[in-house]
Protein backbone atom coordinates (compact mmCIF):
# COMPACT_ATOMS: atom_id res chain seq x y z
CA UNK A 1 0.00 0.00 0.00
CA UNK A 2 1.22 3.44 -0.84
CA UNK A 3 1.36 6.23 1.72
CA UNK A 4 2.44 9.82 1.69
CA UNK A 5 4.25 10.84 4.86
CA UNK A 6 3.74 14.60 5.12
CA UNK A 7 6.50 16.38 7.01
CA UNK A 8 5.59 19.39 9.16
CA UNK A 9 8.18 21.54 10.91
CA UNK A 10 9.31 25.05 11.72
CA UNK A 11 12.60 25.91 10.01
CA UNK A 12 13.29 28.77 12.46
CA UNK A 13 13.53 26.27 15.32
CA UNK A 14 16.13 24.15 13.55
CA UNK A 15 18.06 27.28 12.55
CA UNK A 16 18.45 28.15 16.20
CA UNK A 17 20.09 24.79 17.01
CA UNK A 18 23.86 24.33 17.48
CA UNK A 19 25.68 22.80 14.48
CA UNK A 20 26.27 19.49 16.29
CA UNK A 21 22.56 18.85 16.85
CA UNK A 22 21.69 19.80 13.32
CA UNK A 23 24.27 17.33 12.05
CA UNK A 24 22.63 14.55 14.09
CA UNK A 25 19.28 15.48 12.57
CA UNK A 26 20.61 15.16 9.01
CA UNK A 27 22.33 11.87 9.88
CA UNK A 28 18.98 10.47 11.12
CA UNK A 29 17.35 11.49 7.84
CA UNK A 30 20.16 9.88 5.80
CA UNK A 31 19.89 6.64 7.78
CA UNK A 32 16.14 6.29 7.15
CA UNK A 33 16.46 7.19 3.47
CA UNK A 34 19.16 4.54 3.03
CA UNK A 35 17.06 1.96 4.82
CA UNK A 36 13.97 2.73 2.69
CA UNK A 37 16.03 2.56 -0.51
CA UNK A 38 17.47 -0.81 0.46
CA UNK A 39 14.16 -2.26 1.59
CA UNK A 40 12.49 -1.40 -1.72
CA UNK A 41 9.86 0.75 0.04
CA UNK A 42 10.84 4.20 -1.24
CA UNK A 43 8.66 5.60 -4.01
CA UNK A 44 9.84 9.21 -3.82
CA UNK A 45 10.73 12.07 -1.52
CA UNK A 46 11.00 15.82 -1.84
CA UNK A 47 11.88 18.65 0.49
CA UNK A 48 10.25 22.01 -0.11
CA UNK A 49 12.18 25.28 -0.40
CA UNK A 50 11.43 28.01 2.11
CA UNK A 51 7.88 29.29 2.07
CA UNK A 52 9.13 32.82 1.29
CA UNK A 53 10.00 31.51 -2.19
CA UNK A 54 6.41 30.36 -2.80
CA UNK A 55 3.90 32.01 -5.03
CA UNK A 56 0.20 31.73 -4.41
CA UNK A 57 -1.77 31.57 -7.63
CA UNK A 58 -5.48 32.38 -8.00
CA UNK A 59 -7.73 32.69 -11.02
CA UNK A 60 -10.82 34.86 -10.57
CA UNK A 61 -13.13 35.84 -13.41
CA UNK A 62 -10.51 34.57 -15.85
CA UNK A 63 -7.77 36.81 -14.41
CA UNK A 64 -4.66 35.22 -12.90
CA UNK A 65 -2.90 36.74 -9.90
CA UNK A 66 0.33 35.37 -8.45
CA UNK A 67 1.39 36.81 -5.11
CA UNK A 68 4.52 36.05 -3.07
CA UNK A 69 4.10 33.96 0.03
CA UNK A 70 2.20 32.88 2.04
CA UNK A 71 4.31 34.30 4.85
CA UNK A 72 2.36 32.36 7.39
CA UNK A 73 2.97 32.86 11.05
CA UNK A 74 2.12 29.19 11.61
CA UNK A 75 4.27 27.34 14.10
CA UNK A 76 4.31 24.31 11.81
CA UNK A 77 4.38 24.40 8.05
CA UNK A 78 4.42 21.79 5.31
CA UNK A 79 8.10 21.07 4.62
CA UNK A 80 8.17 18.06 2.30
CA UNK A 81 7.06 14.50 1.85
CA UNK A 82 8.12 10.88 1.64
CA UNK A 83 6.16 8.56 -0.63
CA UNK A 84 6.47 4.93 0.43
CA UNK A 85 5.04 1.59 -0.63
CA UNK A 86 4.95 -0.74 2.37
CA UNK A 87 3.19 -3.89 3.52
CA UNK A 88 1.04 -2.55 6.39
CA UNK A 89 -0.34 0.71 7.80
CA UNK A 90 1.62 -0.08 10.99
CA UNK A 91 4.87 -0.03 9.04
CA UNK A 92 3.99 3.40 7.59
CA UNK A 93 3.44 4.75 11.12
CA UNK A 94 6.72 3.17 12.27
CA UNK A 95 8.65 4.94 9.50
CA UNK A 96 6.94 8.26 10.28
CA UNK A 97 7.77 7.89 13.97
CA UNK A 98 11.46 7.53 13.16
CA UNK A 99 11.62 10.62 10.97
CA UNK A 100 13.18 13.32 13.21
CA UNK A 101 10.45 15.91 12.62
CA UNK A 102 8.03 13.57 14.42
CA UNK A 103 10.02 14.19 17.64
CA UNK A 104 9.83 17.98 17.47
CA UNK A 105 6.81 18.69 15.27
CA UNK A 106 4.52 16.19 13.50
CA UNK A 107 4.25 13.79 10.61
CA UNK A 108 0.99 13.01 8.85
CA UNK A 109 0.54 9.52 7.41
CA UNK A 110 -1.99 9.60 4.60
CA UNK A 111 -3.03 6.76 2.24
CA UNK A 112 -2.62 7.59 -1.44
CA UNK A 113 -5.52 7.19 -3.88
CA UNK A 114 -5.02 4.66 -6.63
CA UNK A 115 -6.49 4.03 -10.05
CA UNK A 116 -7.71 0.49 -9.48
CA UNK A 117 -11.37 -0.30 -9.09
CA UNK A 118 -12.89 -3.63 -8.08
CA UNK A 119 -15.92 -5.03 -9.88
CA UNK A 120 -19.18 -3.47 -8.77
CA UNK B 1 11.87 -21.93 -21.83
CA UNK B 2 14.01 -19.46 -19.83
CA UNK B 3 12.33 -20.29 -16.48
CA UNK B 4 12.99 -24.01 -17.02
CA UNK B 5 16.63 -23.32 -17.83
CA UNK B 6 16.90 -21.08 -14.78
CA UNK B 7 15.17 -23.71 -12.64
CA UNK B 8 17.58 -26.42 -13.81
CA UNK B 9 20.60 -24.24 -13.13
CA UNK B 10 19.49 -23.12 -9.68
CA UNK B 11 18.73 -26.73 -8.75
CA UNK B 12 22.27 -27.73 -9.72
CA UNK B 13 24.31 -24.75 -8.63
CA UNK B 14 22.14 -23.02 -6.09
CA UNK B 15 22.87 -19.33 -6.54
CA UNK B 16 19.84 -17.41 -7.80
CA UNK B 17 21.64 -14.22 -8.88
CA UNK B 18 24.57 -15.85 -10.62
CA UNK B 19 22.36 -18.39 -12.37
CA UNK B 20 20.06 -15.63 -13.60
CA UNK B 21 23.00 -13.70 -15.06
CA UNK B 22 24.30 -16.87 -16.72
CA UNK B 23 20.89 -17.58 -18.30
CA UNK B 24 20.73 -14.00 -19.61
CA UNK B 25 24.14 -14.47 -21.23
CA UNK B 26 23.13 -17.82 -22.70
CA UNK B 27 19.99 -16.21 -24.20
CA UNK B 28 22.15 -13.46 -25.69
CA UNK B 29 24.51 -16.06 -27.15
CA UNK B 30 21.49 -17.89 -28.61
CA UNK B 31 20.21 -14.67 -30.19
CA UNK B 32 23.57 -14.28 -31.92
CA UNK B 33 24.33 -17.89 -32.85
CA UNK B 34 20.99 -19.51 -33.69
CA UNK B 35 20.09 -17.30 -36.65
CA UNK B 36 23.51 -18.11 -38.17
CA UNK B 37 24.09 -21.73 -37.16
CA UNK B 38 20.50 -22.87 -36.93
CA UNK B 39 18.44 -23.77 -33.85
CA UNK B 40 20.01 -26.72 -31.99
CA UNK B 41 18.14 -30.04 -31.74
CA UNK B 42 17.43 -29.43 -28.08
CA UNK B 43 17.38 -25.67 -27.43
CA UNK B 44 16.83 -26.20 -23.73
CA UNK B 45 19.91 -28.33 -23.13
CA UNK B 46 21.93 -26.01 -25.35
CA UNK B 47 20.93 -23.08 -23.13
CA UNK B 48 21.56 -25.07 -19.93
CA UNK B 49 25.02 -26.08 -21.18
CA UNK B 50 26.03 -22.60 -22.27
CA UNK B 51 24.66 -21.01 -19.10
CA UNK B 52 26.45 -23.59 -16.93
CA UNK B 53 29.72 -22.89 -18.75
CA UNK B 54 29.29 -19.15 -18.23
CA UNK B 55 28.61 -19.77 -14.59
CA UNK B 56 31.70 -21.87 -14.16
CA UNK B 57 33.89 -19.48 -16.16
CA UNK B 58 32.64 -16.76 -13.88
CA UNK B 59 33.55 -18.76 -10.80
CA UNK B 60 36.98 -19.63 -12.22
CA UNK B 61 37.81 -16.04 -13.01
CA UNK B 62 36.64 -14.85 -9.66
CA UNK B 63 39.55 -15.06 -7.25
CA UNK B 64 37.35 -14.95 -4.18
CA UNK B 65 35.26 -17.89 -5.31
CA UNK B 66 38.13 -20.06 -6.52
CA UNK B 67 37.48 -22.79 -4.00
CA UNK B 68 33.85 -23.26 -5.04
CA UNK B 69 34.48 -24.29 -8.65
CA UNK B 70 35.84 -27.72 -7.79
CA UNK B 71 32.57 -29.36 -6.91
CA UNK B 72 30.64 -27.68 -9.71
CA UNK B 73 33.09 -28.17 -12.59
CA UNK B 74 32.59 -31.90 -12.89
CA UNK B 75 28.91 -31.41 -13.50
CA UNK B 76 28.76 -29.75 -16.94
CA UNK B 77 26.30 -31.52 -19.22
CA UNK B 78 27.18 -32.38 -22.79
CA UNK B 79 25.46 -30.32 -25.48
CA UNK B 80 23.33 -33.13 -26.83
CA UNK B 81 19.69 -34.10 -26.55
CA UNK B 82 20.85 -37.03 -24.43
CA UNK B 83 21.70 -34.57 -21.71
CA UNK B 84 18.15 -33.30 -21.64
CA UNK B 85 16.25 -34.31 -18.55
CA UNK B 86 13.09 -34.95 -20.51
CA UNK B 87 9.62 -33.74 -19.79
CA UNK B 88 9.37 -34.78 -16.16
CA UNK B 89 12.53 -32.96 -15.08
CA UNK B 90 11.52 -29.95 -17.14
CA UNK B 91 8.09 -29.89 -15.52
CA UNK B 92 9.56 -30.24 -12.06
CA UNK B 93 12.06 -27.44 -12.68
CA UNK B 94 9.34 -24.93 -13.63
CA UNK B 95 7.17 -25.91 -10.67
CA UNK B 96 10.09 -25.86 -8.22
CA UNK B 97 11.08 -22.40 -9.39
CA UNK B 98 7.50 -21.20 -8.89
CA UNK B 99 7.38 -22.73 -5.41
CA UNK B 100 10.73 -21.15 -4.56
CA UNK B 101 9.51 -17.71 -5.68
CA UNK B 102 6.42 -18.09 -3.46
CA UNK B 103 8.42 -19.34 -0.49
CA UNK B 104 6.83 -18.50 2.88
CA UNK B 105 9.94 -16.63 4.12
CA UNK B 106 9.13 -13.92 1.55
CA UNK B 107 6.54 -11.18 1.93
CA UNK B 108 3.62 -11.18 -0.49
CA UNK B 109 5.00 -8.26 -2.52
CA UNK B 110 8.37 -9.99 -2.79
CA UNK B 111 6.72 -13.23 -3.90
CA UNK B 112 4.86 -11.36 -6.63
CA UNK B 113 7.94 -9.48 -7.83
CA UNK B 114 10.16 -12.56 -7.87
CA UNK B 115 7.55 -14.72 -9.63
CA UNK B 116 7.10 -12.13 -12.40
CA UNK B 117 10.87 -11.71 -12.75
CA UNK B 118 12.09 -15.32 -12.56
CA UNK B 119 9.13 -17.37 -13.83
CA UNK B 120 7.36 -14.79 -15.98
CA UNK B 121 10.58 -13.39 -17.40
CA UNK B 122 9.32 -9.77 -17.17
CA UNK B 123 12.01 -7.12 -16.89
CA UNK B 124 12.45 -5.22 -13.64
CA UNK B 125 11.38 -2.06 -15.50
CA UNK B 126 8.10 -3.69 -16.61
CA UNK B 127 7.32 -4.92 -13.11
CA UNK B 128 8.15 -1.51 -11.62
CA UNK B 129 5.83 0.18 -14.13
CA UNK B 130 3.00 -2.24 -13.38
CA UNK B 131 3.22 -1.53 -9.64
CA UNK B 132 3.87 2.21 -10.06
CA UNK B 133 7.17 2.31 -8.20
CA UNK B 134 10.56 3.52 -9.47
CA UNK B 135 12.73 0.87 -11.12
CA UNK B 136 15.53 0.98 -8.48
CA UNK B 137 12.90 0.35 -5.80
CA UNK B 138 11.64 -2.76 -7.59
CA UNK B 139 15.22 -3.91 -8.33
CA UNK B 140 16.01 -3.61 -4.64
CA UNK B 141 12.91 -5.60 -3.70
CA UNK B 142 13.92 -8.42 -6.02
CA UNK B 143 17.52 -8.41 -4.79
CA UNK B 144 16.39 -8.55 -1.18
CA UNK B 145 13.98 -11.39 -1.91
CA UNK B 146 16.78 -13.44 -3.46
CA UNK B 147 19.08 -12.68 -0.54
CA UNK B 148 16.42 -13.72 1.92
CA UNK B 149 15.86 -17.00 0.07
CA UNK B 150 19.57 -17.67 0.16
CA UNK B 151 19.82 -16.86 3.86
CA UNK B 152 16.87 -19.10 4.66
CA UNK B 153 18.65 -22.00 2.96
CA UNK B 154 15.55 -22.71 0.84
CA UNK B 155 16.34 -25.52 -1.57
CA UNK B 156 15.16 -25.88 -5.09
CA UNK B 157 13.93 -29.41 -5.32
CA UNK B 158 10.30 -30.27 -5.76
CA UNK B 159 10.38 -32.60 -2.74
CA UNK B 160 11.86 -29.82 -0.59
CA UNK B 161 9.01 -27.51 -1.63
CA UNK B 162 6.19 -29.80 -0.36
CA UNK B 163 3.91 -29.15 -3.34
CA UNK B 164 0.58 -30.00 -1.74
CA UNK B 165 1.16 -27.70 1.21
CA UNK B 166 2.59 -24.84 -0.80
CA UNK B 167 0.35 -24.85 -3.86
CA UNK B 168 -2.23 -22.52 -2.24
CA UNK B 169 0.48 -19.84 -1.77
CA UNK B 170 1.45 -20.11 -5.44
CA UNK B 171 -2.20 -19.83 -6.54
CA UNK B 172 -2.70 -16.85 -4.24
CA UNK B 173 0.27 -15.04 -5.80
CA UNK B 174 -1.04 -15.76 -9.31
CA UNK B 175 -4.48 -14.49 -8.24
CA UNK B 176 -2.95 -11.28 -6.83
CA UNK B 177 -1.02 -10.67 -10.05
CA UNK B 178 -4.21 -11.14 -12.06
CA UNK B 179 -6.18 -8.83 -9.79
CA UNK B 180 -3.53 -6.13 -9.87
CA UNK B 181 -3.82 -6.04 -13.65
CA UNK B 182 -7.57 -6.53 -13.86
CA UNK B 183 -8.60 -3.82 -11.40
CA UNK B 184 -6.26 -1.24 -12.92
CA UNK B 185 -8.29 1.41 -14.69
CA UNK B 186 -8.30 0.56 -18.35
CA UNK B 187 -8.39 4.16 -19.49
CA UNK B 188 -6.28 5.10 -22.48
CA UNK B 189 -3.34 6.04 -20.24
CA UNK B 190 -2.92 2.63 -18.63
CA UNK B 191 -2.10 -0.58 -20.44
CA UNK B 192 -2.06 -3.11 -17.64
CA UNK B 193 -3.46 -6.01 -19.57
CA UNK B 194 0.08 -7.39 -19.56
CA UNK B 195 -0.31 -8.34 -15.89
CA UNK B 196 -3.63 -10.14 -16.40
CA UNK B 197 -2.21 -11.81 -19.50
CA UNK B 198 0.89 -12.84 -17.60
CA UNK B 199 -1.15 -14.25 -14.69
CA UNK B 200 -3.34 -16.24 -17.08
CA UNK B 201 -0.28 -17.51 -18.96
CA UNK B 202 1.44 -18.68 -15.74
CA UNK B 203 -1.74 -20.28 -14.43
CA UNK B 204 -2.12 -22.11 -17.75
CA UNK B 205 1.42 -23.44 -17.27
CA UNK B 206 0.59 -24.69 -13.77
CA UNK B 207 -2.67 -26.17 -15.05
CA UNK B 208 -0.79 -28.01 -17.82
CA UNK B 209 1.63 -29.36 -15.20
CA UNK B 210 -1.09 -30.33 -12.70
CA UNK B 211 -4.14 -30.99 -14.92
CA UNK B 212 -6.03 -32.94 -12.22
CA UNK B 213 -5.86 -30.26 -9.54
CA UNK B 214 -9.35 -28.77 -9.21
CA UNK B 215 -8.23 -25.51 -7.61
CA UNK B 216 -5.66 -24.80 -10.33
CA UNK B 217 -8.37 -25.38 -12.94
CA UNK B 218 -10.78 -23.30 -10.83
CA UNK B 219 -8.36 -20.37 -10.63
CA UNK B 220 -7.70 -20.48 -14.38
CA UNK B 221 -11.46 -20.58 -15.01
CA UNK B 222 -12.04 -17.69 -12.59
CA UNK B 223 -9.41 -15.58 -14.41
CA UNK B 224 -10.87 -16.36 -17.84
CA UNK B 225 -14.48 -15.74 -16.77
CA UNK B 226 -13.54 -12.46 -15.08
CA UNK B 227 -11.23 -11.21 -17.80
CA UNK B 228 -13.97 -11.98 -20.36
CA UNK B 229 -15.82 -8.88 -19.06
CA UNK B 230 -12.78 -6.63 -19.16
CA UNK B 231 -13.71 -4.58 -22.24
CA UNK B 232 -17.15 -3.79 -20.81
CA UNK B 233 -16.19 -2.80 -17.24
CA UNK B 234 -15.10 0.77 -17.95
CA UNK B 235 -16.53 3.49 -20.13
CA UNK B 236 -14.48 5.32 -22.73
CA UNK B 237 -13.56 8.00 -20.21
CA UNK B 238 -12.39 5.47 -17.61
CA UNK B 239 -15.49 5.44 -15.36
CA UNK B 240 -16.39 2.06 -13.80
CA UNK B 241 -19.54 0.40 -15.14
CA UNK B 242 -21.29 -1.97 -12.69
CA UNK B 243 -21.97 -5.52 -13.85
CA UNK B 244 -25.72 -4.89 -14.17
CA UNK B 245 -25.18 -2.01 -16.61
CA UNK B 246 -22.43 -3.49 -18.77
CA UNK B 247 -22.90 -4.03 -22.52
CA UNK B 248 -22.82 -7.82 -22.51
CA UNK B 249 -22.20 -7.86 -26.24
CA UNK B 250 -18.68 -6.73 -25.40
CA UNK B 251 -17.97 -9.80 -23.27
CA UNK B 252 -15.59 -12.35 -24.76
CA UNK B 253 -17.68 -15.47 -25.58
CA UNK B 254 -14.62 -17.64 -26.26
CA UNK B 255 -13.11 -16.94 -22.81
CA UNK B 256 -16.53 -17.58 -21.20
CA UNK B 257 -16.92 -20.90 -23.02
CA UNK B 258 -13.42 -22.05 -22.07
CA UNK B 259 -13.74 -20.90 -18.45
CA UNK B 260 -17.15 -22.54 -18.04
CA UNK B 261 -15.85 -25.83 -19.45
CA UNK B 262 -12.86 -25.78 -17.12
CA UNK B 263 -14.87 -25.14 -13.97
CA UNK B 264 -17.62 -27.58 -14.92
CA UNK B 265 -15.08 -30.37 -15.32
CA UNK B 266 -13.21 -29.43 -12.13
CA UNK B 267 -16.41 -29.40 -10.06
CA UNK B 268 -17.35 -32.82 -11.44
CA UNK B 269 -13.99 -34.50 -10.90
CA UNK B 270 -12.02 -32.81 -8.11
CA UNK B 271 -12.65 -31.99 -4.44
CA UNK B 272 -14.52 -28.68 -4.20
CA UNK B 273 -12.53 -25.54 -3.35
CA UNK B 274 -12.92 -21.74 -3.12
CA UNK B 275 -11.49 -20.92 -6.56
CA UNK B 276 -13.87 -23.39 -8.20
CA UNK B 277 -16.81 -21.82 -6.36
CA UNK B 278 -15.81 -18.29 -7.30
CA UNK B 279 -15.37 -19.42 -10.89
CA UNK B 280 -18.80 -21.06 -10.82
CA UNK B 281 -20.33 -17.79 -9.56
CA UNK B 282 -18.54 -15.86 -12.33
CA UNK B 283 -19.87 -18.41 -14.85
CA UNK B 284 -23.48 -17.88 -13.66
CA UNK B 285 -23.07 -14.12 -14.14
CA UNK B 286 -21.47 -14.61 -17.54
CA UNK B 287 -24.15 -16.93 -18.90
CA UNK B 288 -26.99 -14.43 -18.37
CA UNK B 289 -27.82 -12.68 -21.63
CA UNK B 290 -29.30 -9.74 -19.70
CA UNK B 291 -28.66 -8.65 -16.09
CA UNK B 292 -32.28 -9.43 -15.19
CA UNK B 293 -31.80 -13.03 -16.42
CA UNK B 294 -29.09 -13.67 -13.79
CA UNK B 295 -29.77 -16.82 -11.79
CA UNK B 296 -29.38 -15.20 -8.35
CA UNK B 297 -30.77 -18.30 -6.55
CA UNK B 298 -27.85 -20.31 -7.83
CA UNK B 299 -25.39 -17.53 -6.95
CA UNK B 300 -26.84 -17.34 -3.44
CA UNK B 301 -26.48 -21.12 -3.02
CA UNK B 302 -22.87 -20.99 -4.24
CA UNK B 303 -21.99 -18.15 -1.83
CA UNK B 304 -23.54 -20.16 1.03
CA UNK B 305 -21.20 -23.07 0.22
CA UNK B 306 -18.27 -20.66 -0.12
CA UNK B 307 -19.09 -19.12 3.25
CA UNK B 308 -19.02 -22.58 4.79
CA UNK B 309 -15.67 -23.69 3.35
CA UNK B 310 -13.84 -20.34 3.36
CA UNK B 311 -15.69 -17.70 5.38
CA UNK B 312 -14.58 -14.08 4.98
CA UNK B 313 -16.11 -10.63 5.30
CA UNK B 314 -15.97 -10.19 1.53
CA UNK B 315 -17.94 -13.41 1.01
CA UNK B 316 -20.55 -12.28 3.55
CA UNK B 317 -20.93 -8.95 1.76
CA UNK B 318 -21.51 -10.74 -1.53
CA UNK B 319 -23.89 -13.10 0.21
CA UNK B 320 -25.89 -10.08 1.41
CA UNK B 321 -26.16 -8.77 -2.16
CA UNK B 322 -27.25 -12.17 -3.50
CA UNK B 323 -29.81 -12.54 -0.68
CA UNK B 324 -31.21 -9.10 -1.53
CA UNK B 325 -31.55 -10.07 -5.19
CA UNK B 326 -33.46 -13.25 -4.29
CA UNK B 327 -35.44 -12.29 -1.17
CA UNK B 328 -35.54 -8.49 -1.41
CA UNK B 329 -33.39 -5.68 0.05
CA UNK B 330 -34.46 -6.21 3.68
CA UNK B 331 -33.00 -9.74 3.67
CA UNK B 332 -29.71 -8.28 2.41
CA UNK B 333 -29.69 -5.49 4.98
CA UNK B 334 -30.30 -8.03 7.77
CA UNK B 335 -27.24 -10.01 6.69
CA UNK B 336 -25.25 -6.80 6.42
CA UNK B 337 -25.85 -5.92 10.06
CA UNK B 338 -24.00 -9.12 11.01
CA UNK B 339 -21.05 -8.04 8.85
CA UNK B 340 -21.14 -4.67 10.60
CA UNK B 341 -20.80 -6.33 13.97
CA UNK B 342 -17.61 -7.96 12.77
CA UNK B 343 -14.77 -5.69 13.92
CA UNK B 344 -12.37 -6.72 11.19
CA UNK B 345 -14.39 -5.09 8.45
CA UNK B 346 -16.21 -2.30 10.29
CA UNK B 347 -15.35 0.97 8.59
CA UNK B 348 -14.34 -0.83 5.46
CA UNK B 349 -15.79 1.27 2.67
CA UNK B 350 -17.36 -1.68 0.91
CA UNK B 351 -19.88 -2.27 3.71
CA UNK B 352 -21.12 1.29 3.29
CA UNK B 353 -21.19 0.92 -0.50
CA UNK B 354 -23.27 -2.27 -0.31
CA UNK B 355 -25.58 -0.73 2.29
CA UNK B 356 -26.10 2.23 -0.03
CA UNK B 357 -26.96 -0.12 -2.86
CA UNK B 358 -29.46 -2.12 -0.76
CA UNK B 359 -31.08 1.03 0.67
CA UNK B 360 -31.44 2.38 -2.86
CA UNK B 361 -33.16 -0.89 -3.85
CA UNK B 362 -35.50 -0.43 -0.89
CA UNK B 363 -36.36 3.09 -2.08
CA UNK B 364 -34.69 4.75 0.94
CA UNK B 365 -32.96 7.39 -1.14
CA UNK B 366 -31.79 9.72 1.65
CA UNK B 367 -30.24 6.92 3.69
CA UNK B 368 -28.76 5.40 0.53
CA UNK B 369 -27.15 8.71 -0.36
CA UNK B 370 -25.58 9.02 3.10
CA UNK B 371 -24.15 5.50 2.84
CA UNK B 372 -22.74 6.13 -0.64
CA UNK B 373 -21.09 9.36 0.51
CA UNK B 374 -19.59 7.63 3.54
CA UNK B 375 -18.19 4.91 1.27
CA UNK B 376 -16.83 7.56 -1.12
CA UNK B 377 -14.92 9.21 1.71
CA UNK B 378 -13.49 5.90 2.92
CA UNK B 379 -12.28 4.40 -0.35
CA UNK B 380 -8.74 4.90 -1.67
CA UNK B 381 -9.78 4.03 -5.23
CA UNK B 382 -10.36 7.01 -7.52
CA UNK B 383 -12.69 5.19 -9.97
CA UNK B 384 -14.74 3.75 -7.09
CA UNK B 385 -14.97 7.16 -5.44
CA UNK B 386 -16.20 8.67 -8.69
CA UNK B 387 -18.80 5.91 -9.07
CA UNK B 388 -20.02 6.20 -5.46
CA UNK B 389 -20.35 9.97 -5.71
CA UNK B 390 -22.42 9.73 -8.87
CA UNK B 391 -24.69 7.10 -7.24
CA UNK B 392 -25.12 9.47 -4.30
CA UNK B 393 -26.03 12.32 -6.67
CA UNK B 394 -28.61 10.08 -8.37
CA UNK B 395 -30.22 9.25 -5.01
CA UNK B 396 -30.29 12.93 -4.16
CA UNK B 397 -32.14 13.67 -7.41
CA UNK B 398 -34.76 11.01 -6.54
CA UNK B 399 -35.34 11.82 -2.92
Amino acid sequence: MKYMLLIYNNPAVYQSWPEEERRTLFADVDAIMTELRQSGELVGAMALADQSLSKTVRVRDGATTATDGPFAEAKEQFAGYLAIDCETPERAVEIAARWPDARYFAMEVRPVMHDSGADL
Amino acid sequence: MAPQVLGTLIRRYGSFDECEDAVQEALLAAAVQWPVEGVPASPRSWLVTVAARRLIDQWRSDEARRNREITAAGDIPAASPAADHGDVACRDDTLSLLFLCCHPVLSETSQIALTLRAVGGLTTAQIARAFLVPEPTMAQRITRAKRRLKASGARLTLEAQQPAERLPAVLHVLYLIFNEGYTASSGPSLGDSELTGEAIRLTRVVHALLPDDGEVAGLLALMLLTDARHAARTSRDGALIPLAEQDRGMWDPEAIRHGTELVTRALATAPIGPYQLEAAIAAVHDEAARAQDTDWRQILALYRVLERIKPSSVVRLNLAVAAAMVHGPMAGLDLLSSVDADGRIAGYHRVAAVRGHLLEMAGEHDAARASYLLAARRTTSLPEQRYLESRAARCHARS
